[in-house]
């Protein structure tokens, strides 16, 4: 019997987005790292080629994380007090990008500084080859008051800066197109305010080719299916030609599941539970395995072994075989 | 595919009668074309018409039950790619591989503790749903045996899995008229498995490497008279079962119904836990019907049930509790007032911290259309006014004699507003996660 495979056939496609440069282009990368540009719902060999896999981001942060779950703390051990050592480790486990967090409070807590931005962000540009990106605390003025210096010091690296929220995105783009960086967009779960705020930067003359789109997720068992279909029909719509959603996107499984009661807590919980560090590492790995079949471009991890599994997991969707 | 209204009308009598209850045939088909009435109310329609609305009338994807005495699992009968069309139907059945050559010690001891499992999930309680008992040994003997252990130790539905329609023979007898699945069928046996399914009327597995081979088996087997079909399409690496498990989704959807069955899949074939986790999350996304783990562990088995929960929930109906002011711990009027949605992740996750926290507290739920703090602050649907609004509707004021009341952290913004809506009311912020309140209650609240 032969049977006619129904095979989409797609106007539009997500555009290609490149992060880090190597010296040749301005930068100081042993690597620059591509993302996007499918012409078929995820993984979908049999339609188009997927033109980049999906990658990986291992998540450090500026000084130790107070807040981070004892199994990540045993998993790190005392690199978490060393910046320069532990993106060595994180490229040494096999992440393609570092994603540098910054808290409200430097390594002896005191309010950080943009000095202490700026100096840690070299610091870990020097350590390692990887391109990176590098996100505020999340709290507007201070967003600002950091990343502003940090981009100006690093002109021509391509770094990602975010986030860009729709409260706060104009002196993060600004200093993005004066240093030839990217910015990574964040909504809330939501088709039209991703678009939103894709329009109101690119309003501002940021190229598209210069914007990823963080869609926002929930964790297993914290709203997962919400980010899952959003991101879904973010894809669709990039698909159908929709141009402002047409950029990759960038998802944080490693911070929502690491911080669900399942992979934070492991004493005084039911026993259905089970293995407490190994449960917390198939959260964070499923949450990421699933946000993948769902389109996700870059997944950021905080766990080596959950970069492991899911590296292993994007080998093999890439993998088509003839049937 | 499912026909209109006008194509209905075409093979009723169209004779007005009434005797339907409504006033013309046509108004009658565009009722049964919304699958609003029956056609058996029509008293005059052909058999040929019934027949033929009957087969267009089936699901994409056929309804296949495995039943043992007292319970059954459901999958299939999915009519959608993505669940946000509208929703994804039947949770995929997750059971638990057994090999007819383990030790029988082992045997009972796996089965009894992955029968045993429940864990609570926002209220609901998940479990497994049966096992897989495979004839390794190539015995009959042996295999008669493992299964009969596995009866002993859990009465949930079974999956017996051998090529040697022999050995599927003897299982069936060591199961007295229970509806197993037989796994299976393939290109050499599948005459003597479609005679054994159809004798003992239960379901077959068919298992072949392609669309191509898979669609032939069916309709051999189909003409053999054995209605319920599942699909064990066998590719190895995640991106070629993506991409066989999504065109026989399309064909599905499309009515081409050698394909129109559930599939099965093998996670523990990922040769480690770790590996098995993956594989069995991407065929919980991924249109499997029936997913079968080798390794039952609690770690294991609790986030891949979240997950089939989570992808299976309705989309247009997030799961809600009732909007009210829940007492937790006991509390006396002296005792903190938090708020926080009626989205049941929400609540669960901030009634567990507080209950696990010992500290009595009353917690104001307030009707934010089943959505979490964020996403219902962004949608205004969680705002000072709805929150003052829940505090007057449940008459916390009478409840109470000390006014504090304690904001999520990720809504800090709104304590200014609730101050104006709440006179004499104190406004605290507390912390952005439910994981945090514990800390929050003993070091600010006493």
């Amino acid at each position: 019997m032969s049977i006619e495979i129904p095979r989409d056939k797609w106007p539009g496609a997500v555009r290609t987005v490149t992060l880090g440069a190597t010296a040749e282009q301005g930068g100081t990368r042993a690597k620059v790292v591509s993302i996007g540009g499918e012409q078929t719902l995820p993984f979908l060999q049999f339609e188009k080629e997927t033109p980049h896999r999906p990658v990986i981001a291992l998540e450090m942060t500026a000084s130790r994380p107070g807040d981070w779950s004892q199994v990540l703390q045993d998993a790190w051990g005392d690199v978490l007090d060393d910046p320069a050592r532990w993106a060595q480790t994180c490229e040494a486990s096999g992440a393609d990008l570092i994603l540098l967090r910054f808290g409200l409070n430097d390594a002896d807590g005191k309010p950080v500084t943009p000095d202490f931005a700026v100096h840690t962000v070299q610091t870990v540009l020097q350590a390692t080859g990887l391109p990176l990106v590098v996100l505020g605390p999340g709290q507007a003025d201070i967003d600002n008051e950091i990343l502003v210096p940090t981009a100006d010091a690093t002109q021509g690296e391509r770094l990602v800066l975010g986030r860009c929220e729709d409260s706060n995105y104009r002196t993060i783009v600004a200093a993005a197109m004066a240093n030839d960086h990217l910015v990574l967009g964040r909504t809330p779960m939501d088709v039209n305010l991703a678009k939103q705020l894709n329009i109101l930067m690119t309003d501002m003359g940021l190229p598209l080719e210069r914007i990823i789109m963080d869609p926002t997720t929930g964790a297993l068992g914290y709203g997962i299916e919400y980010g899952y279909s959003v991101m879904e029909r973010l894809r669709l719509a990039a698909l159908q030609g929709d141009a402002m959603t047409q950029l990759p996107l960038m998802v944080d499984p490693g911070f929502e599941a690491w911080k669900t009661k399942e992979s934070k807590v492991g004493e005084g919980v039911p026993d259905a539970w089970g293995d407490w560090a190994e449960r917390g590492v198939h959260w964070e790995t499923l949450t990421a395995v699933t946000l993948i079949e769902a389109g996700a471009d870059v997944v950021v991890l905080r766990h080596p072994d959950s970069l492991t599994r899911v590296k292993e997991s994007i080998d093999e969707l890439m993998t088509a075989e003839s049937v | 595919m499912a026909l209109s209204g006008i194509q209905i009308y075409k093979m009723l009598p169209q004779t007005n009668c009434k005797e339907c209850g409504f006033p013309t045939c046509l108004a009658f088909s565009m009722k049964l074309a919304a699958k609003q009435v029956e056609l058996d109310d029509c008293p005059y329609v052909t058999e040929e018409s019934k027949q033929k609305l009957a087969q267009s009338a089936a699901p994409p994807i056929r309804l296949v039950t495995l039943k043992a005495k007292d319970h059954e699992v459901a999958v299939g009968n999915e009519v959608v790619l993505f669940r946000h069309e509208k929703k994804f139907f039947n949770r995929p059945g997750v059971l638990i591989r057994v090999l007819d050559t383990d030790e029988h010690e082992a045997i009972t001891k796996k089965v009894e503790a992955a029968n045993a499992y429940s864990v609570d999930y926002v209220g609901l309680e998940l479990k497994l749903d049966g096992f897989a008992v495979q004839a390794s040994s190539g015995d009959a003997t042996t295999f008669a045996a493992a299964i009969e252990t596995v009866r002993k130790a859990s009465g949930l539905p079974l999956i017996l899995v051998s090529d040697d329609p022999a050995l599927i023979e003897a299982g069936l007898r060591a199961l007295d008229g229970e509806k197993p699945l037989i796994l299976g069928a393939n290109a050499a046996n599948w005459e003597a498995m479609a005679a054994l399914a159809k004798r003992a009327e239960t379901a077959l597995g068919v298992a072949a490497g392609s669309l191509e081979a898979l669609a032939e088996l069916t309709q051999k087997i189909q003409g053999e008279g054995v209605e319920d079909l599942v699909l064990h399409p066998t590719a190895r690496a995640m991106g070629t079962s993506l991409a066989l498990q999504t065109q026989i989704r399309r064909l599905a959807l499309k009515n081409f119904r050698p394909l129109g069955y559930p599939t099965i899949a093998f996670a523990g074939d990922g040769g480690n836990p770790a590996k098995e986790a993956v594989l069995a999350a991407h065929a919980v996304c991924k249109y499997a019907g029936l997913v079968v783990l080798d390794t039952f562990s609690p770690e294991l088995v609790y986030p891949i049930l979240v997950l089939r929960e989570n992808i299976f929930t309705d989309p247009q109906k997030p799961i809600q509790v009732l909007p009210a002011v829940y007492e937790i711990n006991n509390p006396k009027p002296s005792d903190p007032v938090l708020v926080t949605t009626n989205f049941s992740i929400t609540y669960f996750s901030v009634a567990n911290e507080v209950e696990g926290s010992g500290l009595p507290a009353w917690l104001v739920v307030a009707d934010a259309e089943g959505m979490s703090v964020l996403t219902a602050w962004a949608a205004g649907k969680f705002d000072a006014e709805r929150i003052a609004k829940a505090v007057k509707q449940f008459g916390v004021d009478a409840k109470v004699d000390k006014k504090v009341i304690v904001l999520p952290g990720h809504v800090a913004v709104l304590s200014g507003e609730l101050e104006e809506e709440l006179p004499g009311w104190e406004i605290k912020v507390g912390p952005r996660e439910a994981v945090d309140l514990p800390a929050y209650m003993k070091s600010v609240l006493i």
